[in-house]
C-alpha cells in the first residue's frame, strides 16, 4: 500500500507543479459561473437563473469538457513514461505493475477530483452568495450531486485514457485513439442513436430504448441530472429517455460499473504488455 | 550460489532471434564487461536478467531465483539498474526524484541526500530536472541506481556525459562495491575506459557469445600479436626479432612479436646494448573487440 501511495503522492506533486490542477479548477469555476449568469441570455435576458436550468445546462457542457480534460491528463500516463525510460526502470524496482498502475491511476484521479471539487465548488459558493433567489439547502445537494458525478465521469475517462495507453506504443497513437474515444462517446453515440430512432421511424421498443443510454457513461451523467431536475424542458435525447426512470442510486452503480471495468482491462493489459 | 545464472539462453522476437545459446555465470564481487555492436543482444541480456523478459528457452537465475516471478519482487531491491537515456520527472527536482525512487526501493531519505552528495548533485538538489544538463541527468541515474545495497548492479554507458573526475569518482565507488561484493555488469562502447575496472568480458554479436573470460584469456584465444617500442638500441636487432620491426620516430623500434614467445624476445632484448627503455603494450580491449567482432563480419 505504502508503495501505491509513494506513486500516488508522485503524480500529485507532478500535477500542482505544472499548475495543472490551478488551470483546470480556474477553468471550471468560471464556466460554470458564466453558465449561471449568461444561461438565460437565449431568453433575452442576463443576470442569474434558476438552480435547475443552471445545473442542467452545466451538465450538458461538462459532458463536453470533463472527458476531454481527463483524457488530456492520462492519455500518456504510461506511453510517456515508457518513451522517457523510466518504465523501464520503474520496472526493475520492487514493485509490481498493477501497483505502479494503480498508484498512477489514483493520483490522476485525485488531481482530477479536486480541480471539480474546487472549481465547481468555488462557482456554488459564488452562486448561493450572489442569487437572493436560490437558498442554499437547494443549492448545496444539486452541486453536490454535481459535482460527485462529474468527479466519476471524469475517473471513468481517466480509466480510458490508460486503457489507450497501455494498449499503443507512441505517445502520439495514444492521443490520437484518446480524440476518437472522445469523439465517439460525446458526439457520434447520441447522433448514431438518433439516426437509429429516426431511420426505425420511432419503431425501436420505448421500453428498450432508454437502456441503450446505459452503454454510454457521458448519458447517464446527463441522465442523473435530468432524473434529479425533472420539471426541466428538455430536448433530444433525453426526452425521450425522460419517462423511464432510473433511480439516481442504480445510474450511479451504472458510472461505477463504466470505472471498474476499463480499470480492469488495463491492468489485464499492462500485466502482459511487453517492455 | 552464483549471482547471476544463463543456462543456454534462447530469446526470439516473432521474427528477430535475439539471443542463441548465451551462458554466463557470474559470482559475488565480479564485475563483468558486456560489449557488442549495436544490436548485438545486450539489452535482451540485461532485460532477461531484470526478469522483464522471459527467455524462449533456458533458465536465468538471479541470486538463486528466477526473475520476474512475485517470489523474486523482494530481491530486486537489491539489484540497481541504469539504462541509456532516461529522462526523470521534468517538474521534479532532483531531490524529488530521488527520494521518490529512494522510496519504491525502500531506501532512506539520509541515504537519498548523501547518494546526491556523492554524485555532485548537492548544489542542485532543489531545481528542476527540467534545467539538468545531460551529466547532471546521468549523475541522477546513477545516484538512483546506488539507492539500497545493491547486490547486483546492471548499468549501460554508466559514465556517457561526465567528466572526466567525475568518472573517476565513480570507478573508484564502484571498486569499493565490489569490495563489499557487489557484482557489476557493465555495458559500453568506451572500451579504453573500461578496460582497467572489469574481470571478466562477455562479447556478443548477432545474438551469440563470440568470447567470453577475462582479458588474458581473451588475449590468448586471439593470439594478437605484442606490442613493444625500444628506445636507445642501436644496430640491428638479434634474428629472428628483425623481421618483426617496423621503424619507429627518432631512436624507437617498435616491434609485434607473437604472443606466445613473449619471454624468449625479451630475455634477448634485455641484453642489447645502450638499451634505454622498454614498453610492453599489450593487445588492448579494444583490438581484442575488434579481431571477436570481425569473425562474424
Amino acid at each position: 500500500m505504502s508503495i501505491i501511495l509513494a506513486v500516488c503522492q508522485k503524480e500529485l506533486k507532478d500535477g500542482l507543479r505544472n499548475r495543472w490542477l490551478l488551470g483546470v479548477s480556474l477553468i471550471f469555476a468560471l464556466l460554470a459561473v458564466g453558465l449561471a449568469y449568461f444561461g438565460a441570455a437565449a431568453s433575452g435576458r442576463v443576470g442569474f437563473t434558476s438552480l435547475s436550468t443552471t445545473v442542467v445546462s452545466l451538465a450538458s457542457l461538462a459532458v463536453f469538457i470533463i472527458p476531454l480534460i481527463a483524457l488530456m491528463l492520462a492519455y500518456d500516463s504510461l506511453v510517456g513514461e515508457e518513451e522517457n525510460g523510466t518504465l523501464l526502470l520503474l520496472l526493475s524496482y520492487p514493485l509490481a505493475r498493477w501497483q505502479l498502475l494503480l498508484g498512477k491511476l489514483m493520483g490522476h484521479g485525485t488531481l482530477l477530483a479536486l480541480a471539480t471539487l474546487l472549481g465547481f465548488g468555488a462557482a456554488a459558493v459564488i452562486l448561493g452568495l450572489l442569487n437572493d433567489s436560490v437558498s442554499w439547502a437547494e443549492l448545496l445537494p444539486a452541486f453536490g450531486l454535481f459535482i460527485l458525478s462529474a468527479i466519476l465521469l471524469g475517473w471513468i475517462f481517466i480509466a480510458f485514457s490508460y486503457l489507450i495507453s497501455t494498449s499503443v506504443q507512441e505517445k502520439s497513437k495514444a492521443a490520437g485513439l484518446a480524440l476518437v474515444l472522445w469523439f465517439l462517446f460525446v458526439l457520434a453515440f447520441d447522433l448514431g442513436l438518433l439516426g437509429l430512432l429516426v431511420a426505425t421511424e420511432g419503431d425501436l421498443d420505448a421500453q428498450l430504448f432508454p437502456y441503450l443510454l446505459l452503454l454510454n457513461p457521458t448519458d447517464i451523467f446527463r441522465l442523473i441530472h435530468i432524473s434529479y431536475f425533472a420539471e426541466e424542458q428538455l430536448s433530444g435525447l433525453m426526452a425521450i429517455a425522460q419517462h423511464v426512470r432510473l433511480g439516481t442510486v442504480a445510474l450511479f452503480a451504472a458510472l461505477v460499473f463504466w470505472l471498474v471495468v476499463p480499470v480492469l482491462l488495463a491492468l489485464w493489459r499492462f500485466n502482459r504488455r511487453k517492455i | 550460489m552464483h549471482i547471476v545464472e544463463l543456462d543456454r539462453i534462447e530469446k526470439r522476437y516473432r521474427d528477430v532471434e535475439a539471443l542463441r545459446g548465451v551462458d554466463l555465470r557470474l559470482q559475488a564481487g565480479e564485475v563483468l564487461g558486456l560489449f557488442g555492436h549495436n544490436g548485438a543482444g545486450k539489452t535482451t541480456t540485461i532485460k532477461l536478467i531484470l526478469g522483464l523478459i522471459e527467455p524462449s528457452a533456458g533458465q536465468v537465475r538471479v541470486f538463486g531465483k528466477t526473475p520476474g516471478t512475485a517470489g523474486a519482487r523482494e530481491l530486486r531491491r537489491h539489484i540497481g539498474f541504469l539504462q541509456e537515456n532516461v529522462s526523470f520527472y521534468d517538474q521534479l527536482t532532483g531531490e524529488e526524484v530521488l527520494n521518490y525512487f529512494a522510496r519504491l526501493k525502500g531506501a532512506s531519505r539520509q541515504q537519498s541526500r548523501a547518494l546526491l552528495e556523492q554524485v555532485g548533485l548537492d548544489h542542485a538538489r532543489r531545481r528542476r530536472v527540467k534545467g539538468y544538463s545531460k551529466g547532471m541527468r546521468q549523475r541522477l541515474g546513477l545516484a538512483q541506481a546506488l539507492l539500497g545495497q545493491p547486490r547486483l548492479l546492471l548499468l549501460d554507458e554508466p559514465t556517457v556525459g561526465l567528466d572526466p573526475i567525475a568518472t573517476g569518482d565513480f570507478y573508484q565507488h564502484l571498486a569499493l562495491l565490489k569490495q563489499q561484493g557487489c557484482t557489476v555488469i557493465l555495458c559500453s562502447h568506451v572500451l579504453p575506459g573500461v578496460e582497467k575496472y572489469i574481470d571478466r568480458a562477455l562479447i556478443l554479436g548477432k545474438g551469440r557469445v563470440l568470447a567470453q573470460g577475462s582479458l588474458e584469456q581473451l588475449r590468448q584465444q586471439a593470439a594478437l600479436p605484442l606490442s613493444l617500442s625500444l628506445r636507445g638500441a642501436s644496430g640491428p636487432l638479434p634474428a629472428p626479432w628483425g623481421e618483426y620491426a617496423s621503424p619507429g620516430s627518432d631512436n624507437v623500434t617498435r616491434l609485434q612479436i607473437p604472443l606466445e614467445q613473449k619471454m624468449a624476445c625479451l630475455r634477448q632484448l634485455m641484453s642489447l646494448p645502450g638499451l634505454e627503455d622498454l614498453e610492453i603494450q599489450p593487445p588492448a580491449l579494444e583490438a581484442l573487440y575488434r579481431h571477436f567482432i570481425g569473425e562474424v563480419h
